[in-house]
């Protein structure tokens, strides 16, 4: 902004823009390194998991536009009910259901929840656990044995309990839809972020950076802000990725049970499924089938996404992708012609057959 | 600035237990009573090995540990007791250089905010393009030219050097009265270390700075520092202007470093009377002056103890052996238990040995090595029923002394207890 009050040298202009770009830059390229650097099986897993999600979040996001029904529609726009338990085929590619929903619609919004559900619940968790990993592992003494006693107590629940608890708890309060759902996986996450954050901190604050930056007179909050956080978060995405595919099945679980979305609020997987279990037995397959390969291919999705992310970030078991150098074989006859003329002028070839071999 | 009985005490973590009944652990004294008046524009040294506390003491100079007790005057404040918020606002005329460049930048930080910071916690730049004016400025001053391309630069990107002279470039920018440099060249390579202290002697002209260069380098420090000051087991032993001390080191441990330095003429052969043993235990430091047990010229009032007369032995079983060892330990096993500042040793010899062995042995010792300089602290030997009875002489604390241009914390120098012919011998 002040740029213009400084009589400017050539460069000054876009002194914003040029660093707005190196961020970006930074940026990209940090998002596009696992996918450069990965190889083999972590490869394969990283680039099919994307593309499931990828497919996914598309379904989710252009739900509107890819249904051809709304998810608690039971009857077509002249008034018509659906009908019951109509075979996959005709208006609806995958059947009917119980209740009369279109199946293939009920599959599509489905996804739209789960994915609303899960960011929220990553958001939530990631921010709250983040915060107080942070905290508890900057400020130690009773701070942190409180907080860990907390999380220690969480930990000790099994996770489906944990947020059938929550979710019972809040229902009364929230109501029973999304924000609901995604408070509760909340709670599920949350000392996941918590340790791993805490102890990236408690490591990262003996740094001889962090009492420089104690030296020049910054603040806690500042140190906690500028110098620990971005170096605490590094892990954070893979057990993100991790914890999103576990947590499609946390919601899933709990819709099946009916402590999750109430069939009114959205559409949900978990809570088809459970109305479809009694339909299996009189061989209708495609109230359950659809649902569920829904579920599988998202949380496969997630899954592939976060090992192969796993693979080639985690330095514990990353291996590097390894270049076989072929060394350009020397044409004796050339060799000995250069030997004689005393100049190298016929290797310049092999300086860019080694250049292939790109070792990292 | 000036430092007046400054104490630094780590507590040791005690179990839980004993913490629960309220008794106090284990104390490591990394600083013990340190007076050093600091004038401004000079370089202070701050040299010993490690452990001595030199480190603690500059960090403590800063305020980022906080002294026990004791004063840092700074102008009219005291910045042992001044509280954190105060304090920050101060920081900006005290800095310091890190040991470790590699690791006392934030490696997710670019140089422009990670050098221009300072200026943005104290408020000292009004806009961005300020800042980076500023910040141009510092990095040409350190030697990072051309600057504009090492702003956007993150620390992996930059060599040993170079960030060291970031580093440098971040302490300067606030325009400091002091810097505290600790070890600043000890991590880069030989080639760099000359090129940084060159630029920190621009500085100090340009910029008219007073440093405090702790070091463990005497090369580094003889070249480098207007003033020394020896530190031994949180102690300054010896405290004056460079040359003298380097001329004339007048404290036996000076003498021992002086000695230890490398000489790279295959030629000449330096005595050299490197100090026995090691550097002991700081949690339970040596009576009186702390380096008598290691000093080749200790008299009577050094601070002899019981615990010394367990490390004599121990020597003498290194020298002669496992069954020397087998035969004589059971005899003096008392002075295993012997207690911090026992200046009587009592020693009782369990019920199947014969006291007269103890006494024999004790003879037996003596000649065997009559100048170590243990025997001249032990005023007698006494036979009790069962028990040898060794009395020390009454050691006291040898205080920083006046000595020719310098000061000096050595009984050998103190007129009212130098022994006759001391100076002969020292």
């Amino acid at each position: 902004m002040a740029t213009a009050a400084v009589p400017p040298p050539s460069d000054m202009g876009d002194v914003g823009g040029g660093r707005g770009r190196t961020r970006l830059r930074r940026f990209l390229s940090g998002i596009a390194r696992p996918y450069r650097n990965s190889h083999g099986v972590g490869r394969f897993m990283l680039i099919s998991g994307t593309v499931l999600v990828c497919l996914m979040l598309v379904m989710a996001v252009f739900s509107p536009l890819i249904a051809p029904y709304g998810f608690s529609q039971v009857a077509d726009a002249t008034g018509e009910r659906f009908g019951n338990h109509l075979e996959p085929g005709g208006d609806h590619w995958f059947g009917t259901s119980t209740q009369g929903f279109d199946v293939f619609s009920r599959v599509v919004w489905g996804a739209r929840t789960a994915v609303t559900v899960v960011l929220l619940a990553l958001a939530f968790s990631l921010f709250i656990g983040v915060l107080l990993g942070l905290l508890a592992g900057f400020i130690g003494r009773w701070v942190d044995r409180v907080l860990v006693m907390i999380m220690d107590s969480l930990y000790a629940l099994p996770a489906l309990l944990l947020a059938i608890v929550v979710a019972f708890l809040l229902a009364e309060h929230v109501g029973g839809g999304t924000a609901t759902a995604a408070l509760a996986i909340t709670a599920v996450y949350i000392p996941q972020y918590f340790r791993v954050v805490r102890a990236a901190t408690i490591s990262a604050k003996e740094q001889t950076y962090v009492e420089a930056a104690r030296a020049m007179g910054a603040r806690p909050i500042t140190i906690m802000l500028r110098y620990l956080l971005s170096n605490v978060v590094q892990s954070v995405p893979v057990i993100a990725t991790l914890n999103a595919a576990d947590a499609i099945l946390t919601l899933a679980g709990l819709g099946f049970l009916g402590y999750g979305i109430q069939p009114t609020e959205a559409s949900e997987w978990g809570y088809d499924l459970q109305r479809a279990v009694a339909d299996a037995g009189t061989g209708i397959w495609w109230t359950g089938l659809f649902p569920g390969l829904a579920i599988v291919l998202l949380v496969m999705g997630l899954t592939l996404m976060g090992e192969g992310l796993n693979e080639t970030m985690n330095p514990a078991i990353r291996v590097r992708r390894l270049v076989s150098i072929t060394m350009p074989s020397i044409d004796r006859a050339t060799a000995r012609r250069d030997d004689a003329a005393g100049g190298t002028a016929g290797t310049t070839g092999s300086v860019d057959d080694l250049r292939k071999g790109d070792v990292r | 600035m000036e430092m007046r009985d400054l104490e630094v005490h780590f507590d040791l973590r005690s179990s839980a237990l004993a913490r629960l009944l309220g008794s106090a652990g284990e104390t490591v004294k990394a600083v013990d009573g340190v007076n050093v008046l600091l004038r401004r524009g000079e370089v202070l040294g701050l040299v010993g090995e490690s452990g001595s506390g030199k480190t603690t003491l500059g960090r403590a100079l800063l305020g980022l540990v906080r002294p026990t007790s004791g004063q840092i005057r700074y102008g009219a404040d005291d910045l042992a007791s001044l509280p954190q918020r105060r304090l920050r606002v101060l920081r900006r005329r005290l800095q310091m250089v890190f040991q470790d460049p590699h690791a006392a930048l934030n490696p997710t930080m670019d140089l422009r905010t990670a050098i221009g910071h300072p200026l943005r916690i104290h408020g000292l730049v009004s806009s961005r393009a300020e800042a980076r004016d500023r910040v141009i400025d510092a990095l040409e001053r350190v030697g990072l030219t051309p600057a504009h391309q090492f702003l956007d630069k993150l620390p992996a990107e930059l060599s040993g050097g170079q960030k060291q002279r970031a580093v440098i470039a971040r302490a300067i920018i606030c325009g400091p009265e002091l810097l505290v440099a600790d070890e600043p060249i000890s991590m880069l390579d030989m080639s760099v270390r000359a090129k940084i202290l060159e630029l920190m002697l621009d500085l100090k002209r340009e910029l008219d700075l007073t440093y405090v260069y702790i070091t463990h380098d005497l090369a580094t420090a003889k070249f480098f520092c207007d003033r020394v000051a020896i530190m031994y087991l949180g102690r300054v032993v010896e405290l004056g202007p460079t040359e003298e001390i380097f001329a004339d080191p007048k404290h036996p441990y000076t003498r021992a470093l002086l000695g230890a330095v490398p000489d790279p003429d295959p030629e000449r052969r330096v005595p050299r009377d490197l100090p026995r043993g090691e550097i002991p235990d700081a949690a339970a430091p040596p009576h009186g002056c702390s380096f008598h047990p290691r000093c080749p010229l200790a008299f009577e009032p050094c601070g002899w103890e019981a615990r010394d007369l367990r490390a004599m032995f121990e020597r003498r079983w290194t020298r002669l052996g496992e069954d020397v060892f087998a035969n004589e330990q059971p005899l003096v096993a008392a002075l295993d238990d012997v207690k911090v500042g026992d200046g009587t040793a009592r020693i009782r010899v369990p019920s199947n040995r014969q006291v007269s062995e103890l006494a024999g042995l004790m003879e037996e010792a003596q000649a065997e090595t009559p100048d170590d300089p243990l025997w001249r602290g032990v005023v007698g030997v006494e036979t009790d029923d069962d028990t040898v009875v060794v009395r020390f002489h009454e050691g006291s604390d040898p205080g920083l002394l006046r000595s020719g241009g310098v000061d000096v914390a050595c009984h050998l120098h103190d007129p009212r207890l130098r022994p006759e012919g001391a100076e002969r011998r020292g």
